[in-house]
């Protein structure tokens, strides 16, 4: 990756071959598929054009690298884009094409040319039982790295659940005592994306905005982005109206599941799973998430959920319809019946009786003055 | 001001007077009937139809009967027209009644109630995108500047007597009132603006779910224009009913020349509808057979029947006449809003909606209500103007 950073632009000209014009389109169009204005775009291509992308540095530890897979499938911007032209990802151990001491390298020499500005992306969990040993790297466990490298960046996102919270890894038993990154990194703000895969659009959003405009996404206590984990599955699920109707699938195939209902009652965890994959589909395959080929949510993201409550088990609605002692909120009304067209008939016909004589009677009360017949207007008051 | 406001006097509780309170008693047995068994137990609403008669008429076209206060406030106050000055009072005072009322039936109407509070109290929940979070807000800032503007009728009244603490501070507060009254009364013509227009924006989200000859995005003008006929509408009919039920002297020249600026509304009205429907290109849609034209085109000739009678001499002259020709105008602005919210609104196949006999009584108990607290409070405070009552007679409880 060192031999494509810094590939700064003459003014016409970027990596690779890349007309200006185009990558004018590239950023923004990155900008676009992750929701930032489009002039952070622009912004994108003008700190690019200095030189200044920003530096990227990737960890990984106890995990099975999905969710850099699961990057490798976007398309908006395409890893090769992003990598080659938005950011300079400096150090990858799966990407990387440099090995051993040379790698190593690679990343020391990041660290001290973007001491305190370069992004620190973690993927998997960090084993913390007996110092750590389960998981080392260039005779440095995960814990030492990750202190090191994490306490002279400028961000830190910890992609995927067992960054997050420690997902599978951290699994009960748990026998390397497996932790997410804000749990090593205390007190310091780590941006969890957290989902088995994380959603790339999502890291996406995440790392662009950063480069763009140098802020970070509103977060939730558990440090994850509002705009992508603030509500949850189930508040804006496709299937909803299902569950709203009472038609739910009972066991895989049968006639509900066919049907596409709800798969609630085959385990859903989508009332506890703050997420935003409902709209945001995986690899831009429309459809392509567990709910939409017909497997109910497992939780991937929620740590009290994913790999601890079984996969079928149902779970509690989050924010159910309002408690048994109100008021029902159904009503189930509907056309006219005899009694309410009854009485809509006398009140309409009392109020054009009542309407014709107070006529009459303004009628008579002006008799002395004189007048010409118009009275018979007021018969025809009510259609 | 020229003319002096007095109270009627007279006693409170006479036969008609129970008679309205026996129906607000019912409706008030029936609303605690709501509460505690819900909806779907007193109205004839379901998810098709999620509003009835209590939005569409006691809020829609309640607050527009009660646009009566808005009208005149723009009239004399926007146009100069201190000649009508003695209508004002009661105008105010039928807009504040309909208003709280309105506030009150969307209480009762709303599905969860018990968030209701949220409105006012919590602008961190607000979405600021909704049409109806802007009506809420703004139906609650005005039955607020509605009262303000009434104020001084029960400030004077109470400032008289004994030098106690409360005379004192009623005094002090007329005081202040006075100085603030123009910026009040400014905001009393701003905030019906606003909201008018945006009950008619509520019906452009219906999408195509409202009949093309209603669905339109200038439904919000049109609403507003509507609502500032029906207002003059209705002050024509409220003071003739003074006439009848508190023997009160007619004001029939002013009345009459009220009513041309009702005509000129419903002209403007009619403008804009038919311009709105050849701009939108569904003029052929007019003469399709079918209930919606039928509604269509009754609404219109009810628009226009009274605007053009109201531009003769004879009816003008004439208070029986006058009344008459309102109560029509009146009822041509309830059906354009009956039609928009409910007989123009088709939610899909298999939904019908026809009220229930518990909501109509709810209903009919809130208009009581409106009733015998303008009955009590002319009748004890300085609401009528102008020239001095004939001898009393029994007031019509319609």
């Amino acid at each position: 990756m060192r031999a494509m950073r810094g590939g700064g632009a003459d003014g016409a000209r970027m990596t690779g071959g890349v007309e200006r014009r185009d990558f004018l389109k590239v950023c923004t169009m990155a900008a676009a598929a992750v929701g930032l204005p489009a002039s952070a775009g622009v912004r994108m291509a003008r700190a690019a054009e200095k030189g200044l992308k920003p530096s990227v540095i990737w960890l990984h530890f106890q995990e099975c690298t999905g969710c850099s897979e699961s990057l490798l499938r976007t398309s908006h911007p395409s890893l090769a884009r992003l990598i080659l032209d938005l950011v300079s990802l400096d150090y990858h151990e799966t990407l990387l094409a440099a090995a051993g001491v040379q790698a190593e390298d690679a990343l020391h020499q990041a660290m001290d040319a973007n001491d305190g500005k370069y992004v620190c992306v973690i993927e998997g969990a960090i084993p913390t039982r007996e110092g750590g040993v389960f998981c080392k790297i260039a005779d440095r466990t995960a814990l030492e790295i990750v202190d090191e490298v994490a306490a002279r960046a400028g961000a830190i996102v910890a992609i995927g659940s067992c960054a997050s919270w420690g997902g599978i890894p951290s699994a009960d038993p748990n026998p390397t005592g497996a932790r997410g990154a804000p749990q090593v990194l205390e007190g310091r703000t780590v941006v969890t994306i957290p989902g088995c895969p994380a959603n790339p659009y999502n890291f996406l959003g995440t790392v662009l905005q950063y480069v763009a405009l140098g802020s970070l996404p509103a977060l939730d206590e558990q440090g994850r982005p509002l705009f992508a984990y603030g509500r949850t599955i189930h508040e804006h699920c496709p299937r909803r109206a299902h569950f709203d109707a009472g038609r739910f699938v009972l066991e895989f195939g049968d006639e509900g599941h066919r049907q596409g209902w709800c798969l609630y009652r085959t385990g859903c965890k989508g009332p506890q799973t703050r997420a935003n994959c409902s709209t945001q589909h995986f690899g831009e395959e429309p459809g392509a998430w567990p709910i939409g080929i017909g497997h109910p949510c497992v939780g991937c993201t929620e740590q009290r959920i994913a790999f601890r409550v079984p996969m079928h088990d149902t779970v509690p609605i989050d924010r159910p319809t309002p408690p048994d002692f109100y008021p029902p909120i159904e009503a189930g009304g509907g056309g006219a019946t005899a009694i309410g067209a009854g009485v809509a008939g006398l009140v309409l016909g009392a109020a054009a009786g009542a309407g014709a004589m107070a006529a009459r009677r303004l009628s008579d009360a002006e008799r002395s003055t004189p007048a010409e017949p118009t009275r018979a207007k007021d018969g025809g008051e009510e259609p | 001001m020229t003319h002096v406001a007095q109270p009627l006097g007279g006693p409170l509780l006479t036969r008609g007077y129970r008679v309205l309170l026996g129906m607000a008693g019912i409706a008030l047995l029936l609303i605690a009937w709501r509460f505690a068994a819900g909806l779907g137990a007193v109205t004839g609403l379901n998810d098709g139809y999620p509003w009835g008669i209590w939005i569409a008429f006691d809020v829609v076209t309640g607050t527009a009967l009660a646009c009566g206060g808005y009208a005149m406030a723009l009239l004399v106050y926007a146009l100069s027209r201190g000649e009508y000055h003695p209508l004002v009072r009661p105008a105010l005072l039928t807009s504040a009644l309909g208003y709280s009322i309105a506030g009150v039936a969307i209480a009762v109407d709303v599905g969860r109630p018990w968030f209701i509070h949220r409105i006012p109290l919590r602008p961190d929940l607000w979405n600021l995108n909704s049409a109806l979070l802007e009506v809420a807000l703004c139906v609650m800032a005005y039955v607020i500047v509605l009262w303000i503007e009434l104020a001084p009728v029960f400030l004077r009244r109470w400032a008289a007597g004994g030098e106690t603490g409360f005379t004192r501070f009623a005094r002090a507060a007329t005081r202040g009132l006075n100085r603030a009254m123009p910026f009040i009364i400014a905001l009393g013509i701003l905030l019906p603006t606003m909201h008018q227009s945006s009950l008619g924006t509520v019906m452009v989200l219906a999408g195509p779910k409202l009949h093309p000859l209603w669905q339109t995005t200038f439904l919000p003008g049109l609403f507003l224009v509507s609502c500032i006929g029906m207002g003059f509408a209705m002050v024509v009919v409220e003071s003739s009913l003074a006439v009848l039920a508190f023997g009160r002297r007619p004001e029939t020249p002013m009345l009459g020349r009220l009513s041309r600026a009702a005509s000129i509304t419903v002209a403007l009205f009619l403008v804009f509808r038919f311009g709105d429907l050849a701009v939108r290109g569904q003029l052929g849609a007019l003469f399709a057979a079918g209930r919606y034209s039928l509604l269509f085109w009754l609404e219109t000739i009810l628009f226009v029947l009274p605007a053009l009678m109201f531009l003769r001499a004879t009816v003008r002259r004439h208070l029986g006449a006058l009344f008459g020709w309102s109560c029509i105008l009146a009822l041509a602005g309830a059906l354009y809003r009956f039609d928009t919210y409910l007989l123009a609104f088709d939610p899909g196949p298999g939904w019908s909606y026809f009220p229930a006999a518990p909501e109509i009584l709810i209903t009919l108990g809130f208009v009581a209500v409106e009733v015998a607290l303008y009955v009590a409070i002319v009748k004890r405070f300085p609401i009528l103007g102008g020239p001095s009552a004939r001898s009393g007679r029994v007031e019509v409880t319609a």
